[in-house]
């Protein structure tokens, strides 16, 4: 293939990949993430469909190559914008699933319309390795490179882009693949048509009519963003778009937003006006005018969050996700000497500190306020600092909302976590975390019990002396102290609590009678699971828990999934009564994401085989290649995932760990592809035995395993040891470190197709089709593993599937000496 | 004969034009009777969630009073009376019957009370406690909702309701104090004006939840003194951990 052809393919491969980011930034705008996550994962499965397609019409395609390639790329940018635009305008409502089976139809219909563009451009693909199998080495080298860089150029476009602009841009990428794949021939009709593409690729995103990829007007209107814009008077002021998310801020002078989580019902005042900030549509935090009068503030010491201050005098306070600042003012009002804000979104806290700095009274630029863009946990790595108050406000959805957050991978709420923030404290000092209430509850046992063992692991032997948790009818709020609270502090607690009707769940030395009086639960669960997992029958109590609150840890960092499969079948039977909002959806869509895509992988891979019987030639076993193709699909993407979660602690934000670790794996992954052949001569010229028909596939499985286990047992002192350092020295180190194990990772593929392509080349494709469904199921079997065995098993996992491939392809190789012949040769079709 | 034919052709269309309303009259209250009897049975079931392990026959015999399918958009008409949440526009839902129920049954309305009600909506809710109370107000913040809810009440003959589109933050303070006071919007916070409009002895029914959620229900006395106490009921009866030696 040309040099123009092959850059056509890393193009195309950006562009694919680039759209993939996209669809799930602007469907977590549009609808919620876990939905977009379910929708784009089955789209995702166009790629094996392609496949599939491609092994039934190969021939025919094969004789007209270039026309067939840039036609699946100009379709693929077409569709790209055109399936989303109808799709987002699908009367899809994901909240109702649960009461209106003819949901699904809509879903159905999402799913249709958003697997044509993966189609079109897995199938460009698909083609070009099918048309020089010789050249797979290469041809999949730039596949991934272009991946890499697509994905690397993505995020850096929205950073500077909204997502719906971003959208053309891609649609102008596959374009300009389609263009390039056709300007080495010199036909006319050819040259003209590279030439009408080449111009739509740059005219496609000024022509496109600025109504077709709006956003707003196709947003769930039971998302925050459009249940505000429904007030009289409540208008957008501004919108600053992100691969955060998109931030969103909005004044409602008519009925002010009075965010004011879990406020005392003692407390008669109001809240001062405020605007409210929207992160995709959902998720409201507030700015609240603030004139420099600290008595305008004091409604903030009636939620359950101002418990510590009352505790402490002129604290040295770290407040972890700032927000829109509510809890720096909380800080202020209770006369603390110095507060270190710490925010990820960047936006979010450039609104504070510059766009509405003078409604926020300067609030950031005040002498005893620093602001921090950093991560929480990365930041109390990092600092050398000592607090006597870290506040955590609060986090999660509120209850009732379907538990969403239940997939977001949250490394603040793990034991490793709360001991590191708890390291960072002054010997006295208290660390606070905030959550909404839930009934039944399950994130307050699981913060009880993530706390409790972080305590333990810190050598406190009574972890019951050393915490108290509180409650209103909305928030509850644990301290947790690393020293024991004295009887003084319990007094100000019971004080604090009394004054504001707000019921003490767990104190050191509290009697059940007390622990509900003003709030009043039936049975006050609360205070029974803090004495529960305060006991001695501690493990027993989780296990019997119908809801997951074992403590959350680093290898299974999702603190908002509570599900139990033992507990599905008594909650759905209840779903119409009010067990659906028990109900996590986040676990549920993600299974039935897997059920849905095993499903139709199993299709797309058996159809062929069905339906082709007769013609699918060639001497190859053809449960060897499915079984090694499968296993390379799953092998590499279960690392690739496991991976970017474990550097993305010591990377220290969520945005560099996918942006570098993707953009890595790819790229060097891309580097092994194009070494493939020279690799295969070099093994070739050192043995000529039988055995050695799979060449270097056994050393570069045994490599790639043994890699991965001894990344699992060397990078936490690395990290621990390197983690002060700069984030371009980090993310250098992290490149050198991923770029051994994703150069082998990029091996075996390549190598195998090379050794179908001699005599079995209907199987290319096939084997397209294969490792693009198992690089889909693996993604999901990914985070669903994890989450119940964490993320080490994932990796011994991934690496004993890297062992077992080469034995799938021994068969294959056996039955056909000459492709390798061929393959070290470099000689073939 | 062609003489006769005309009256004929008429009386037998009115005959069936009669018969139809008839028909349909008798589906719509073969609908509500299966309404009442889900209604029935999941009280049955939610355990202490619902005083009395069963919903007021009274609340019952309101709801049968209201033509619910009139309160929904056409296009959800057809299942006005299956026991789910269905969508009433502007991010909206009129929550499912059995919430209603029990909402109105924890306010425990006498006919000689005045009830306020937040978040009118689809007016549904204020519609069933109409026969209940003497007097209902109900405030609704979203325009078009409440002129909607404020006609489909005065065209089925709720008169003693009240409506107003505002903010329902400060409550009705001209119409205060109130008996009880149901508060169907999102809330983040319980305004304080509402606490101050309740009377002692009064009770405020709270939802809890997303759109599309069976809600849990916030139950809030005033006492004598006027402290308030909160109760949170979940409509259903789960228990979070087995007792040992079960699984």
């Amino acid at each position: 293939m040309s040099r123009a052809g092959l850059v056509a393919v890393a193009i195309l491969s950006a562009a694919i990949l680039a759209y993939e980011v996209l669809l799930m930034r602007l469907f977590s705008i549009l609808w919620w993430h876990h939905f977009a996550y379910m929708i784009i994962s089955v789209a995702l499965l166009g790629f094996g469909a392609s496949g599939t397609a491609l092994a039934f019409a190969r021939e025919r395609l094969l004789p007209r190559f270039a026309a067939w390639f840039a036609a699946g790329a100009a379709l693929f940018g077409l569709t790209a914008v055109l399936c989303f635009a109808v799709a987002m305008r699908l009367p899809f409502n994901a909240l109702a699933i649960l009461w209106e089976p003819e949901q699904l139809l809509w879903l159905g219909l999402a799913y249709a319309l958003l697997v044509l563009p993966f189609f079109f451009g897995g199938g460009a693909i698909g083609l070009a390795f099918s048309r020089a199998p010789d050249q797979i080495g290469r041809t999949y080298a730039y596949d991934l490179v272009g991946a890499g860089l697509g994905a690397l150029g993505i995020v850096t476009l929205l950073l500077v882009l909204p997502a719906d602009a971003a959208l053309r841009c891609v649609a102008s990428l596959g374009l300009l693949s389609a263009a390039l794949a056709l300007a080495p021939f010199r036909g006319r009709r050819t040259q003209v048509a590279s030439l009408a593409l080449t111009t739509a690729a740059f005219l496609v995103p000024a022509w496109l009519p600025a109504g077709l990829l709006s956003l707003h007007p196709h947003i769930s209107e039971y998302k925050g963003l459009r249940t505000a814009l429904l007030v009289p008077d409540a208008r957008v002021l501004q919108e600053r778009s992100h691969p955060l998310g998109l931030v969103s801020v909005v004044e409602s002078p008519t009925v002010p937003f009075r965010h004011a989580p879990g406020l005392s019902l003692n407390y008669l005042g109001e809240p001062p006006p405020q605007i409210g900030v929207f992160t995709d549509a959902d998720s409201m935090t507030a700015i609240t005018r603030f004139n420099g009068d600290l008595a305008s503030l004091e409604f903030l010491d009636h939620t359950t969050s101002a418990l510590p201050y009352h505790l402490l005098r002129a604290p040295k306070v770290l407040v972890l996700g700032a927000g829109g600042g509510e809890q720096v003012l909380l800080a202020l009002f209770h006369q603390a000497r110095k507060v270190d804000a710490v925010e990820l979104h960047p936006h979010v806290a450039g609104l504070v500190a510059g766009d509405h700095a003078d409604f926020a009274g300067g609030l950031y630029a005040r002498p005893d306020v620093d602001v921090h863009i950093r991560e929480a946990r990365s930041f109390a790595q990092s600092t050398g600092d000592r607090f006597d108050l870290i506040q955590a406000p609060v986090l999660g959805s509120p209850g009732g909302a379907g538990a969403t957050q239940g997939l977001h991978e949250n490394h603040t709420l793990t034991v490793e976590g709360l001991r590191d923030f708890l390291n960072i404290l002054e010997p006295d000092g208290i660390l606070s975390v905030t959550l909404w209430l839930k009934l039944p509850p399950r994130d307050a046992p699981k913060l009880l019990a993530t706390v409790i063992t972080a305590l333990e692991q810190l050598g406190v032997r009574e972890p019951g002396e050393h915490i108290a948790l509180i409650r209103s009818w909305k928030t509850m709020t644990l301290i947790a102290k690393k020293t024991p609270l004295t009887d003084e502090e319990t007094a100000r607690v019971r004080a604090f609590a009394d004054e504001r009707s707000f019921d003490v769940s767990y104190l050191p030395g509290i009697a059940a009678a007390e622990a509900n009086r003003y709030n009043i639960l039936e049975g006050e669960p609360f205070h029974a699971a803090a004495m529960a997992l305060l006991g001695p029958d501690r493990q027993d109590f989780i296990e019997r828990y119908k809801f997951a609150i074992a403590a959350a840890a680093d290898d299974r960092p999702y603190f908002f999934d509570f599900f139990k499969w033992r507990s599905l079948p008594e909650l759905f039977a209840l779903r119409t009564q009010g067990a659906a909002s028990m109900l996590d959806m986040g676990y549920l869509m993600l299974f039935s994401t897997l059920a849905q895509a095993v499903v139709l992988s199993i299709v797309l891979i058996l159809a062929p085989l069905v339906l082709r019987r007769r013609h699918f030639g060639g001497t190859a076993p053809k449960a060897r290649v499915m079984a090694y193709f499968l296993a390379l699909g799953l092998g590499f993407l279960l690392l690739e995932i496991a991976f970017i979660q474990r550097f993305s602690l010591f990377l220290g934000h969520p945005l560099y760990s996918v942006a570098v670790m993707l953009t890595g794996f790819l790229v060097f992954a891309g580097a092994g592809s194009a070494l493939s052949p020279a690799t295969m001569q070099a093994f070739a010229r050192r043995s000529e035995r039988s055995w050695a028909a799979l060449g270097p596939l056994p050393a570069i499985a045994a490599g790639i395993a043994a890699l991965a286990v001894v990344y699992i047992l060397v990078l936490p002192p690395i990290f621990d040891a390197l983690i002060e350092l700069p984030d371009p020295a980090k993310i250098a180190i992290s490149l050198a470190l991923v770029a051994p194990l994703a150069c082998l990772m990029g091996m075996p593929f390549p190598i195998g197709i090379a050794h179908l392509a001699r005599d079995d080349q209907d199987l290319v494709p096939w084997a397209w089709a294969i490792n693009g469904c198992a690089s889909v199921v693996a993604a999901v079997l990914a985070t669903l593993l994890a989450m119940h065995f964490g993320f080490t098993a994932v990796v011994l996992l991934a690496a004993a599937i890297y062992l077992a491939a080469p034995a799938a392809m021994a068969g294959v190789a056996a039955a056909s000496p000459e492709s390798r012949t061929a393959l070290v040769s470099g000689s073939g079709p | 004969m062609g003489l006769m034919r005309t009256p004929t052709l008429l009386i037998s269309a009115l005959c069936l034009a009669a018969a139809s309303l008839v028909l349909h009259a008798q589906e719509r209250k073969d609908e509500m009777d299966g309404m009442i009897a889900a209604i029935a049975a999941h009280a049955q079931d939610a355990g202490p969630a619902v005083p009395g392990g069963g919903i007021d026959p009274a609340v019952l015999q309101a709801m049968r009073t209201v033509p619910r399918q009139e309160f929904v958009p056409d296009d959800v008409r057809a299942q006005a009376y299956e026991d789910q949440p269905l969508p009433i526009g502007f991010g909206q839902t009129i929550s499912q019957p059995f919430i209603v129920a029990l909402m109105t049954d924890l306010l425990d309305v006498a006919p000689d009370e005045k009830v306020l009600e937040i978040g009118t909506g689809s007016g549904y809710q204020a519609a069933v406690l109409s026969p209940l109370a003497k007097e209902v107000y109900s405030v609704e913040i979203i325009p078009e909702l409440g002129e909607r809810a404020t006609n489909v009440l005065k065209r089925f003959g709720f008169a003693n309701v009240r409506t107003k589109v505002a903010d329902g933050y400060y409550g009705w303070p001209e119409a205060a104090p109130f008996d009880g006071i149901v508060v169907t919007a999102a809330a983040s916070q319980i305004p304080p004006p509402l606490v101050e409009q309740l009377k002692p002895g009064g009770r405020m029914v709270i939802p809890v939840g997303g759109a599309y959620f069976a809600q849990q229900l916030m139950l809030i006395e005033k006492g004598a003194d006027g402290k308030v106490t909160t109760r949170q009921l979940l409509p259903v009866q789960f228990v979070p951990f087995t007792r040992a030696g079960t699984k």
